[in-house]
């Protein structure tokens, strides 16, 4: 392949190392009204009374709003295809709020400095309601997050808001206890993450301005801005025609931009007084308000026979949703199916249990990985844990039972491995580690202990049945292709990608094509760039659709050579009668179609999939541990990856790099702790600790290709499952040089120290 | 209060409130390379050359500025593009919302020292924070830019 397969630099690259003003906030009307939100200092209240005359005097004030001016109609904030799994639970603003920072009065003025002073005057009365703060103790507690009767679940995933329980399911195959009870060994653990938040650079921002037509135009650093158009057309009760969602380049997103976190409030306001606003997020509020991964308590029990024969799977995973259900039955479902296939082997039964619940805390929602992480964290770590006890090298032991290509995976709805080289990976990267020399540990003799873990991972490629990708690509008249998508490229660089592949079907370099989007205006429908689907779903579509166009473009220079097409020879660039020697130029063909022709040369084509095939990686890490204060240093991180035919190298080992670098610091360092009140600490990158250059050591990645049948060029997906390795990874490294077994994240320093301290003398 | 601030050369004299931060005031004044993180002087985005020297505006008062130089990376565009592409040829620029504040202070390390250590890289650049890339690929790009310095910064593309 000429294009597919480089490494090609992103066609906005040198625009956003030189600094030019791209995102929401450098190209936002400048004389927008100022948005911000009084937050509730409660986790549970009613607001008996609120009074807004004296904020309203504050000169510059435009207008506030509080519960009583908002449409008394419930929707998800989650960003999903409709029907949503997710709950409809959340008001504009509602007279009932529910965690610690949730949604009080709309506050917009001229300037920053009268909003906040407004924010300050506005004079709340709230009845104060007992919270429910620990979610093991959520179902059936009489304290009742969402007691309304206009809560609404779409979908059959077991909501039920007056038992707090925002799904339950259930799925399972075989003879699981039959199994179990055969089994020479049964081991069950429960494991424990918290809702670690992204942190992405930019926080959550969104613009809005009336056009032309009088339409509320949306500009809002968003993953999916169709589903933006949707959210805000129920909640604000106006047609999806009066709105138009667009999104300027993003400042990164990790699913945490896969939720309508601050759009609505500006919309509100700019709907109502027809004047331009905006809502940029402080950091504290992106902390406390924004869309962490759900916090999980995920408890697994594996029957094995002493040779290592991993037989029988059971997890149960109780997942707290927060104050709002967005993305909660979703996540907690991958939790099962994006772990335990990875051991399809020899595995007899399965099954698979959830419950999500609500709290009064922070609502969650989408972050890479979504689900897989929890899941994948607590089966690794346990199969390590098994290797120790059976006595057999983790390695080993994963390779008797790993999932191999062509393979039916009874735990993924019984879709194919057809493209899988999951065990050469474990193999790879336990060679690129040292496995063999280094495994467990090595005592330094200076307090200091150098030690392996090793762990692999899943995810998949699209919501199968669901997600819908599409592509428009149009011929220009001096030739150059204009392809339109509503994929949203937030860094992670598909459009690049995806102009790769469009230049590949069309014989042309990646520079002869421009992209355009995420505009519902002039975009194609999209579902937009999550659940890792762009490349796989989005990418089918763009080869779809080039594939149409070349084929149109050889029709009309039939036309103009007066030939048959079958006479045509056509490289990209010429198209050539074979018979008369005659020829004409891309560029005459642009003319043409625009000159006395009514064959359009654009076409758009769509895609969607029944199946999702998981990428799949193995990822070993090596650390040098201090005893004495519990400091994790990375001396190196071995990636090694199948997510199929990788298009652009650069980019796809920079999502490996960026994934792991998450994944280490949800391992480490980032926490989320509440006091008893409910009021999150870590609001602030002073106290989430996002890991430094300084903190990652070195890593290596590398790919061991394989091609899946399904997908455009063969390729499957890399976005969320990089995330998934370094927390079992670096537990059983961890282990290794303590011998304790750390099932509640983050692995801090402290807790590595005092157990250090407490097992000093065995 | 009036103040008159040196911006990217070129002398700016504007009435601005006492509690403005520079980061507002260059920001205010076109600079939108100048990014915000974190408000808490924890992720380097902020960056700009206050007489020469790397600070974080949006710890510091425009006040404070009076009468001295500020530079922003729309002021150091050759720099940012002879350096930047190195980064570009990576794809570790990603999402691209820190990488002003961090070549910013990249462009300040070498000045002060053009052939450092990666121990010195990391240390010096330690407070530019990354959530995209991990930043093993910006190292990768850094050692490449070192590299076509070495050789006289001929090559470029």
């Amino acid at each position: 392949m000429r294009v597919v397969g480089q490494r090609i630099r992103k066609k906005d690259a040198m625009q956003l190392v030189t600094g030019k003003p791209v995102y929401m906030d450098d190209v936002a009307p400048k004389d927008c009204l100022i948005v911000k939100i009084l937050r509730s200092p409660h986790a549970n209240a009613l607001i008996e009374d609120i009074n807004i005359a004296t904020a309203m005097k504050v000169p510059g004030i435009e207008v506030i709003y509080t519960w009583k001016d908002v449409p008394n109609v419930r929707f998800a904030q989650a960003g999903q295809t409709y029907p949503e799994w997710s709950p409809y639970d959340r008001l504009i603003l509602d007279q009932h709020v529910r965690f610690v920072g949730d949604a009080v009065a709309i506050v917009a003025g001229e300037n920053e400095a009268c909003v906040d002073r407004a924010l300050k005057m506005i004079k709340v009365k709230y009845k104060v309601l007992p919270a429910l703060l620990d979610y093991h103790e959520s179902i059936d507690n009489e304290i009742l997050v969402h007691p309304e009767d206009n809560w609404e679940s779409l979908y059959p995933v077991g909501a039920d808001n007056k038992r707090n329980i925002c799904s339950h399911m259930e799925e399972s195959h075989g003879d699981l206890e039959g199994t179990f009870a055969d089994c020479d060994i049964v081991l069950e653990r429960t494991y424990h993450v918290p809702a670690v938040n992204q942190a992405m650079m930019e926080t959550f921002r969104t613009a809005c301005y009336i056009d032309t037509y009088g339409r509320l135009v949306v500009l809002s650093s968003t993953q999916i801005v169709y589903h933006v158009r949707r959210i805000l057309a129920r909640a604000l009760g106006i047609p999806q025609s009066k709105i138009r969602s667009l999104k300027p380049r993003i400042g990164g997103g990790f699913g945490a931009k896969q939720t309508v976190v601050t759009e609505i409030y500006p919309a509100f306001v700019t709907w109502h007084t027809k004047k331009p606003s905006k809502l940029i997020y402080s950091r504290y509020e992106s902390q406390i308000a924004g869309s962490p991964r759900h916090e999980m308590d995920i408890r697994v029990k594996i029957g094995a026979d002493k040779d290592g024969t991993l037989r029988a799977f059971d997890l149960y995973n109780l997942s707290n949703t927060g104050a709002y259900g967005d993305h909660g039955p979703t996540t907690a479902g991958l939790t099962g199916h994006k772990s335990m296939p990875l051991y399809t082997g020899n595995m007899e039964a399965f099954r698979h249990v959830f419950d999500v619940v609500y709290t009064n805390t922070l609502a969650t929602g989408a972050y890479r990985g979504y689900g897989a992480t929890q899941g994948i964290f607590a089966l690794e770590s346990l199969v390590n844990e098994l290797a120790d006890i059976l006595h057999m090298d983790p390695v080993e032991l994963r390779l008797k039972n790993v999932v191999r290509e062509g393979m039916v995976m009874p735990a993924y709805f019984n879709e194919p491995a057809a493209s899988c080289r999951l065990d050469e990976c474990l193999v790879r990267a336990a060679e690129m580690i040292g496995w063999k020399d280094k495994y467990p540990c090595r005592d330094m003799g200076n307090g200091k202990v150098r030690s392996v873990g090793i762990a692999m991972a899943m995810q998949g490629s699209c919501i199968s049945y669901v997600d819908v990708g599409s592509a428009t690509i149009s011929l220009n008249e001096d030739g150059s292709y204009r392809l339109a998508i509503a994929a949203a490229d937030m860094g992670t660089g598909c459009d690049t990608i995806l102009a790769q592949m469009a230049a590949e079907c069309l014989e042309v370099s990646v520079d002869e094509i421009f992209v355009s989007g995420a505009d519902t205006d002039s975009s194609p429908y999209d579902s937009g760039s999550y659940a890792s689907s762009t490349t796989y779903i989005t990418g089918q579509a763009v080869v779809k659709a080039a594939t149409e166009l070349k084929k149109r473009i050889c029709t009309l220079a039939a036309r103009m050579l007066e030939c048959d097409v079958d006479d045509l020879e056509y490289d990209g660039h010429v198209a050539k009668d074979i018979k008369t020697g005659k020829s004409v130029t891309l560029q005459d063909i642009g003319f043409k179609a625009q000159c006395f022709n009514d064959l359009a040369l654009q076409v758009t084509e769509s895609h969607t999939s029944p199946v999702s095939p998981p990428p799949y990686m193995a990822g070993a890490v090596e650390i040098e541990l201090d005893k004495e204060t519990g400091h994790v240093e990375i001396l190196d991180y071995a990636a090694v990856v199948d997510c199929g035919t990788v298009v652009n190298p650069n980019l796809a080992t920079i999502q490996v790099e960026g994934g792991l670098g998450q994944g280490i610091g949800m391992t480490l360092f980032e926490n989320i702790q509440y006091s008893d009140k409910g009021v999150l600490r870590n609001n602030s990158l002073m106290q989430y600790k996002i890991p430094t250059r300084r903190d990652v050591g070195t890593l290596r990645v590398e790919f061991k290709p394989s091609y899946e049948p399904t997908g455009p060029f063969g390729v499957k997906s890399i976005g969320e499952i990089v995330i998934n390795t370094p927390a079992p990874a670096l537990a059983q490294a961890i282990h290794n040089a303590t011998g304790g077994y750390f099932r509640d994240l983050p692995i801090t320093s402290e807790k590595i120290a005092m157990y250090c301290l407490e097992h000093e003398n065995e | 209060m009036i103040v008159s601030i040196q911006l990217n050369g070129k002398k700016i004299v504007d009435d601005i409130s006492p509690d403005m931060t520079l980061f507002k005031f260059v920001r205010e004044h076109g600079c939108y390379s100048v990014k915000c993180g974190c408000e808490t002087t924890n992720c380097g985005l902020c960056t700009v050359f206050f007489d020469g020297k790397p600070i974080l505006s949006c710890a510091m008062l425009a006040a404070r500025a009076d009468g001295h130089r500020v530079e922003t990376l729309e002021g150091l565009q050759k720099e940012a593009e002879e350096f930047g592409q190195f980064i570009a040829d990576q794809g570790a620029e990603q999402c691209g919302f820190c990488n002003p504040g961090m070549i910013m202070n990249a462009i300040a390390l070498f000045r002060e020292n053009p052939e450092p250590t990666d121990d010195e890289i990391k240390r010096y650049l330690a407070g530019n924070l990354c959530r995209c890339s991990g930043y093993e690929g910006q190292l990768r790009g850094i050692h490449a830019f070192m590299e076509y310095k070495k050789q006289g910064g001929a090559a470029c593309e």
